[in-house]
């Protein structure tokens, strides 16, 4: 039993965790991909800066002696994801209509927002600092739960922290209100069709630029989402984001580029493929030691990849995804 | 006063014009009918009328206004409605949902005239919640046109609503198409089968090299020996 409340903390609870950010992540790069047709590649800093904001309210009301039972983060989330989506409609406007005025090719594009990742960075190391900073700023304490499982017969808790709850209810809503929204509203479904074929939906007479500021707004709403949540559960850092933002690509590719279900299918999967691949077996299978050739024991540490590599994890799933399934999981656009 | 009018229209994708004047003008009761032969303009003309390429000279008028160069989301509003010949359902959404997109520009109820459409076309509301991607190729057909009247146009324009049909469909198209037309909506389409579209065509118009060869009715074309001879194959 204890074996198996071990794999429940180091797999599943990590899995979920890092699943949830990877999925917000790649929803908001599969949206972007599939009305404006190019990899945004400063989709990692959005959620970095998004996160930065939350941390600054939320240092702002624990300033102010305010403690309540959830984290400061998670209350000034409507607000600070608010505040990401002008920004990012901001950035939009600035860099990249612009360059889709002149009819730029999709890789202009992605360039362009490689040099606005460089340029977010240093706002934020520029403002921040570069020092990691603690979401969890004066009184307010990190609640964990420890859930005893005795009754099962296991002798070790289940150990989960109130982040991460409020992070799976939160992302559960979340997803829950974008299919509503794509599949029951106006402006969702047009959304979708205009995602599927560009030139058809202009014929139809959708209005394409309300569609890409609804895109914006959702994308930069959702980076911020997930960026906060990373850094409720980790710390707040400047490259918070930055280094996960190629497993969030890998999982809207996996899931297929421009397939909203596929993007949360694909950072589910990464996330817990992650988690697996860095678990150590030694712990569940010390048990079956016995079984063992008498002298035989199970090396200290027993994964499938050493914790430093675990980004190669995405990369080896997309590439047996891409292998079978050129267009991903769930069928996704090709281009 | 034509519905729409198109006078002396020169226009293309930048570079050397594809359309070198080009005169179209049809009432709110015709079927207009263009055919020509492979680059004369025929799909060029309908997509300058809708605003898809730049017209340089001439004038589009569409009820006495002008609307050369407008773009697609100020014309479905005006009335006018196209369906295009290839790519022309989504194909990942719904038949049902490709429909509702046709009338995405309207704010009163779509839900009168998507009744409509299916009681013209029966087995889209049979596949209603099916994928359009899914469907054959004349359904599909159906579904690009349904989608196309959802905006209650005036003038409906199509590009080879019939290409790649079995001939079975491409009846069953042209008769949906003339079945629009006595319900007010005027028609202006593009067509490779020439002298089938001609036969209903109340107006008709020989393109070639991007200017007027002929006009005429539809079947004054037909009994007219040289545009038999030169344009449709004798």
């Amino acid at each position: 039993m204890d074996q198996f409340i071990f794999f429940l903390n180091k797999v599943m609870v990590p899995g979920l965790v890092t699943g949830s950010v990877y999925a917000l992540g790649a929803i908001g790069v599969t949206l972007i991909f599939g009305i404006l047709r190019f990899a945004h590649f400063a989709h990692g800093d959005m959620m970095t800066m998004g996160s930065y904001f939350a941390w600054v309210m939320a240092t702002a009301l624990a300033a102010m002696g305010i403690v309540l039972p959830i984290p400061l983060g998670f209350v000034v989330l409507p607000v600070s994801m608010a505040l990401t989506a002008v920004v990012a409609l901001g950035l939009d406007w600035a860099f990249y209509a612009p360059l889709r005025r002149r009819g730029a090719k999709p890789v202009t594009l992605l360039i362009a927002s490689i040099g606005v990742t460089l340029m977010i960075q240093g706002l934020v190391r520029l403002i921040f600092g570069s020092s990691t900073r603690d979401f969890f700023v004066g009184n307010e304490e990190k609640v964990i739960y420890r859930i005893d499982l005795s009754a099962l017969g296991g002798t070790r808790p289940l150990v989960i922290s109130q982040p991460q709850i409020m992070m799976w209810i939160v992302t559960a809503i979340v997803v829950l209100a974008l299919h509503y929204f794509l599949t029951r509203s106006r402006l969702g479904k047009g959304m979708r069709a205009m995602a599927d074929n560009p030139d058809l939906a202009q014929v139809s007479g959708i209005n394409t630029q309300l569609v890409v500021v609804v895109t914006w707004i959702i994308a930069g709403a959702l980076a911020c989402l997930a960026g906060t949540m990373l850094a409720l559960d980790v710390n707040l850092r400047p490259d918070l984001a930055f280094n996960i933002i190629l497993p969030i690509f890998a999982a809207a590719i996996v899931g297929g580029l421009g397939n909203t279900y596929g993007a949360i299918a694909g950072g589910m999967l990464i996330g817990f493929a992650e988690a697996l691949a860095v678990f150590n077996w030694t712990a569940v299978l010390r048990p079956f030691e016995t079984y063992l050739p008498n002298g035989w024991t199970f090396p200290n540490t027993l994964s499938l990849v050493p914790p430093e590599y675990k980004l190669t994890v995405a990369f080896v799933i997309l590439v047996i995804t891409l292998l079978n399934r050129p267009t991903g999981i769930f069928k996704g656009a090709s281009t | 006063m034509p519905i729409l009018e198109v006078k002396n229209v020169v226009g293309g994708y930048g570079g050397v014009p594809i359309l070198n004047g080009v005169n179209i003008s049809i009432e709110q009761s015709d079927i207009g009918v263009i055919v020509g032969p492979n680059g004369a303009g025929k799909s060029t003309t309908l997509k300058a009328i809708f605003g898809l390429l730049k017209v340089t000279s001439g004038n589009v008028l569409f009820e006495g206004r002008e609307i050369a160069n407008a773009l697609p989301d100020k014309l479905v509003p005006m009335g006018l409605s196209f369906v295009p010949q290839e790519k022309n359902v989504f194909t990942s959404l719904t038949v049902e949902e490709n429909l509702e997109m046709g009338g995405f520009i309207r704010r009163d109820d779509i839900s009168g005239t998507l009744n409509e459409i299916y009681d013209m076309f029966p087995v889209l509301k049979e596949k209603r919640r099916q994928q359009a991607g899914e469907l054959s190729g004349g359904q599909r057909q159906m579904v690009a046109m349904g989608r196309a009247l959802m905006s209650k146009p005036r003038l409906l324009m199509l590009d080879e609503p019939s290409a790649g049909l079995s001939p079975r469909y491409v009846l069953e198209i042209f008769e949906h198409i003339v079945a629009v037309n006595k319900a007010g909506v005027a028609i202006l389409m593009v067509e490779q089968n020439a002298r089938q579209a001609l036969a209903f065509a109340s107006r008709g118009f020989v393109l070639a090299q991007g200017q007027n060869r002929f006009t005429g009715t539809g079947p004054e074309l037909i009994a007219d020996p040289e545009v038999a001879k030169s344009f449709l194959g004798g």
